[in-house]
């Protein structure tokens, strides 16, 4: 490993790591694609820690009146479920795919700003240690994951946990609003000529959108949380009702974020269907301009309907109608994209390979959570849903078998070009059927018990209810979900070990990140390509003739100028924990971190983009 | 295997479904509805729900058409045409559903306007005050207080007021109404009316913190007869009892040592006069005791009173009676005993 020099203009020197190696090499890198499989990998080992809290909260239901997990433990496994599998799961999941995927489909060498790349990571590891430290610190949250006030305050809730998920979720929106500010920029500085906006792959779109969502969304909650901790860590009265505070004010400000969240939950992966399906049907997508349009919608109009989750706090009528129909207002876009998939691969060539089924699998679920979310925009008889199991199973399906589904179709899809080798296609297979059939035993009977009156949120349930058989259904199901989980994972790491070598381009792709090598290497491509259309590499490939489809690049690899390593985003988000955790048990901390973070941030500023002498 | 498993799943599943909803309504169900406001709002769910299925139905089964037909071929090296899309089926299907969703809107919109309306003269007024993790019902106009039992005349419209001085509740009774949130600092408000004699379950539906799944309450819809008698007997005052043990319970419950009556108030008695806890004056008299979630006879009661924090974990007597936090006043068995005796003759 070497370093290199570099002058602080209080004259004091310090070097800059240029090609280390080994972990040293993980912590300092600002590579865009090291730093999405650390996005990967980090967020997937949180999506099984909350699929353990998932099981714990099956298993206490698995029959009535059982007594496993203490009232109090179980408050804090479905709170910390729901938010570990919203924030640190599902939005880093997706923020992986951003990280590795987006400058190879847009035909850039890295993001716009490297070193801000790897502080969003390392400001989303500290969230998410913050959070999951709750549990070995005196307890996890336990307020639900939107947090309703005045259960939140200091007065009924003493104890540490809602300070964990406060700080938690903080550090979070940090890591996620610098990381949307940086795709902003890159997609729409640093795509390759040729590349317009309505050349730009879908998933790049999608991330595009999302972004923007991220950045007008999280500056509510962030507000809405500092109320929160204000309220509690300096006796301040937001939502203190003992002092004369209306909660619904809490109830607006997080679903006024809450909602355009949902869609930050679901157009990534919307956006990885509208990827696979073309590929694997060798059809280019139908409609590109109205995904476009329809996505931009949806966008557009989750700022319009945050209040179709209070149905039942009293609004009355006119704003109940109001909500009913802009909330109904969104089917219509959906379908959309619905038919579009369809049309994509009507009259298509379509091999159902292990990504498309978790695509087709995403559109039949997606579509059964889409129906029930058009039930619950009837606010009318909404009053029966609200906070009933038929809740909890339309979130499970969109999340569940719209989300996820899409994530595993994103990850068997480009396992190849990130890892350079096959995934074993059996073993995916097999894995597909088992959580989509697991799936649907699990959430399709939470319709079910949720009409028969069983309310969300409750640790036990009465064995007169007539609710025992499909929870004791459901938890079995559940059993099955995680088993399809398992094989995933012996899948991953089998296939990442010693998977079949998979060349450049295994699907015949139809976007650019399939005409380069698999790996990627660091420089990602040699000759900056020059795009004419939509699906570029595709059209190139239909074009030339077999034989010949790589013209000889005259590049230098090492003239290729890429930007160096550093410590400083790992040094900031040391400084943004301590900080977390002052708030949390001392003040004192806090100035410590700041501190902290001030030196290094500054640090950080006058260190060079790059050497001019140092290749 | 795959295949087999693909041709059976959607058999399978639409099995399931009926399976599900041809089974039993249990006693909180929602479809099976006595009282105008809950039959309203399952008719409007069968409306959705079955327009969702035409569209379900259809899609579900485009995706299986398209499985089986377009399906590549081993070693297929097709290149279908680059269809790009059509304008014309575009529009369709953008058109379509708006047309659609503004049919359905009409019913809905009806549905939110009869629901959101309120009776202008309601028959009873009754002030429902969340606690946790109990119900409180105050009769306005009729000066009775009692707790997680609300007895109804038949047939008639009665205005639900919804009050909390503490966190956030939701009044739900499954086969009544659909539920509305009890909100501090801001009075909310419902209608219902039960039109079949009979006990209906409730709950509340809005996390209350850690024993909110035990905070449950009874509807009782009563004829105007039994309504009216019911009222009356509510009115009138605790006297103290004449049999030796439920005598020694009194004493107890009014000793400054268990300290039970500040906390809860026992009309008729000068020392019962606390409003923190339920007004146990004709607590005999309930069906149900602990927020509804057990039935009210000796054994439970004296489970309750021994350690209730068992039974309701963080409730509010548990963590703040003398009795119950501080060792040299705990009760002795017999004291129990007599408590229990005491409490079953408030008939």
């Amino acid at each position: 490993m070497t370093t290199i020099p570099f002058k602080l203009p209080f004259n004091i020197k310090l070097y800059r790591p240029v090609s280390p190696t080994g972990v040293w090499g993980w912590l300092t890198t600002v590579d865009h694609k090291k730093i999405g499989v650390l996005y990967g990998v980090t967020a997937f080992i949180m999506f099984l820690t909350g699929g353990i809290e998932a099981m714990l909260i099956r298993t206490q239901l698995i029959a009535p009146e059982l007594k496993i997990i203490a009232p109090e433990v179980y408050n804090q496994l479905f709170t910390m479920h729901a938010t570990t599998m919203i924030f640190l799961a599902i939005m880093p999941l997706s923020a992986a795919f951003f990280n590795f995927i987006i400058p190879l489909q847009i035909g850039a060498r890295d993001v716009a700003f490297p070193r801000l790349n790897a502080f969003s990571y390392w400001a989303f590891l500290a969230g998410a240690l913050i959070m999951k430290s709750s549990w070995f610190l005196g307890g996890s949250p336990n307020a639900g994951w939107f947090g309703y006030a005045p259960i939140t305050s200091a007065t009924f809730n003493p104890g540490n946990g809602i300070d964990f998920w406060i700080i938690g979720l903080q550090v979070l929106g940090v890591a996620s609003l610098a990381a949307s500010f940086n795709f902003i920029v890159t997609i729409i500085n640093m795509r390759a000529p040729g590349m317009t906006m309505m050349r730009l792959p879908l998933f790049t779109w999608m991330t595009f959108i999302t972004a923007i969502l991220l950045i007008l969304a999280f500056p509510v909650i962030t507000v809405a949380l500092i109320e929160l901790m204000l309220d509690r860590t300096f006796d301040f009265n937001f939502f203190n009702t003992k002092a004369g505070a209306n909660p619904i004010l809490w109830q607006h400000l997080f679903w006024i974020f809450g909602h355009p969240e949902v869609y930050i939950l679901i157009l990534p992966a919307m956006g990885i269907v509208s990827e696979v399906l073309p590929t694997f049907s060798r059809k280019p997508i139908f409609g590109y301009p109205a995904m476009v349009l329809a996505a931009s919608f949806i966008a557009f109009m989750g700022w319009l309907v945050w209040s179709h989750h209070m149905f039942t706090t009293g609004l009355g009528p006119i704003a109940n109608s109001v909500f009913t129909l802009t909330t109904m207002l969104i089917a219509v876009p959906t379908g959309v994209k619905m038919f579009n998939w369809l049309g994509t691969m009507w009259g298509g060539d379509i091999d159902f390979k292990t990504p498309t089924l978790f695509c087709v699998g995403f559109m039949s679920m997606f579509l059964i959570g889409g129906i029930s979310g058009v039930m619950h925009s009837f606010s009318a008889s909404d009053y029966q849903q609200q906070d009933t199991y038929f809740i909890v199973a339309h979130i499970h399906y969109v999340l569940f078998g719209g989300s996820i589904f899409g994530i595993f179709a994103g990850i068997y899809y480009w396992f190849p070009k990130i890892t350079g080798r096959m995934y074993d296609e059996k073993l995916g297979k097999l894995n597909f059927w088992i959580m989509f059939i697991g799936q649907n035993l699990t959430f399709f009977p939470m319709h079910w018990v949720g009409m028969q009156g069983m309310p969300r949120r409750i640790f036990t349930y009465d064995s007169g209810m007539g609710w025992a058989f499909w929870n004791g259904f459901e938890t079995i199901a559940a059993y099955a979900i995680a088993f399809g989980v398992l094989i995933f994972v012996i899948n991953m790491i089998k296939s990442w070990n010693g998977g079949k070598k998979a060349g450049d381009d295994p699907w015949d792709g139809r976007t650019l990140e399939w005409s380069i090598p698999s790996p990627p290497p660091v420089y990602n491509f040699r000759d900056i390509p020059i795009v004419k259309s939509l699906d570029d590499f595709w059209r190139t490939k239909q074009n030339s003739s077999n034989s010949d489809t790589k013209v000889k690049s005259k590049t230098k690899v090492t003239d290729i100028h890429l930007p160096q390593p550093s410590y400083w985003p790992l040094l900031v988000a040391v400084g943004l924990t301590i900080a977390g955790f002052g708030i949390i048990y001392n003040l004192l901390f806090t100035g410590i971190g700041i501190g902290i973070m001030l030196i290094t941030v500054c640090a950080w500023s006058f260190e060079p983009v790059n050497e001019p002498d140092s290749h | 295997m795959f295949n087999t498993i693909k041709k059976f799943l959607p058999i399978l599943l639409s099995l399931l479904f009926v399976i599900a909803c041809g089974g039993y309504d249990g006693p909180q169900s929602t479809f099976d509805t006595h009282g105008p406001v809950a039959k309203e709002q399952a008719d409007l769910f069968y409306l959705i729900l079955w327009a969702g299925m035409v569209v379900l139905v259809a899609v579900e089964l485009a995706i299986i058409y398209i499985y089986i037909k377009y399906r590549r071929k081993k070693n297929s090296a097709r290149v279908p045409s680059q269809t790009h899309g059509n304008t014309k089926l575009e529009i369709m299907w953008t058109i379509l559903p708006v047309i659609f969703l503004a049919i359905v809107s009409v019913p809905v919109l009806s549905a939110i306007w009869t629901i959101g309306t309120l009776p202008k003269n309601p028959d009873v007024v009754v002030n429902v005050h969340g606690h946790q993790y109990w119900f409180e019902f105050k009769y306005q106009d009729l000066d009775v207080v009692t707790a997680n039992e609300l007895h109804i005349p038949v047939g008639k419209k009665i205005l639900i007021n919804l009050y909390s001085n503490n966190v956030l509740h939701s009044f739900w009774i499954p086969k009544i109404a659909g539920k509305t949130d009890i909100i501090p600092n801001q009075g909310n408000y419902m209608w219902i009316q039960g039109d079949d004699v009979g006990m209906y379950y409730g709950q509340c539906a809005e996390f209350c913190g850690e024993s909110h799944a035990l905070m449950r309450f009874r509807v009782i819809v009563d004829t105007d007869e039994d309504f009216r008698a019911w009222i009356s007997h509510q009115k009138s005052e605790a006297f103290v009892p004449n049999d030796p043990l439920e005598k020694s319970g009194y004493d107890i419950f009014m000793s400054s040592k268990a300290g039970c009556g500040g906390c809860h108030m026992i009309n008729g008695s000068k020392k019962a006069k606390g409003k923190i806890g339920p007004n146990l004056t004709h607590f005999g008299s309930r069906q149900h005791m602990a927020a509804g979630i057990l039935e009210n006879n000796q054994v439970n009661l004296r489970n309750w009173i021994r350690n209730p924090d068992m039974i309701k974990p963080g409730n509010i007597m548990s963590g703040q009676a003398a009795v119950y936090m501080d060792p040299n006043k705990s009760l002795t068995e017999s004291e129990v005993i007599a408590l229990a005796s005491y409490l079953q003759s408030l008939k």
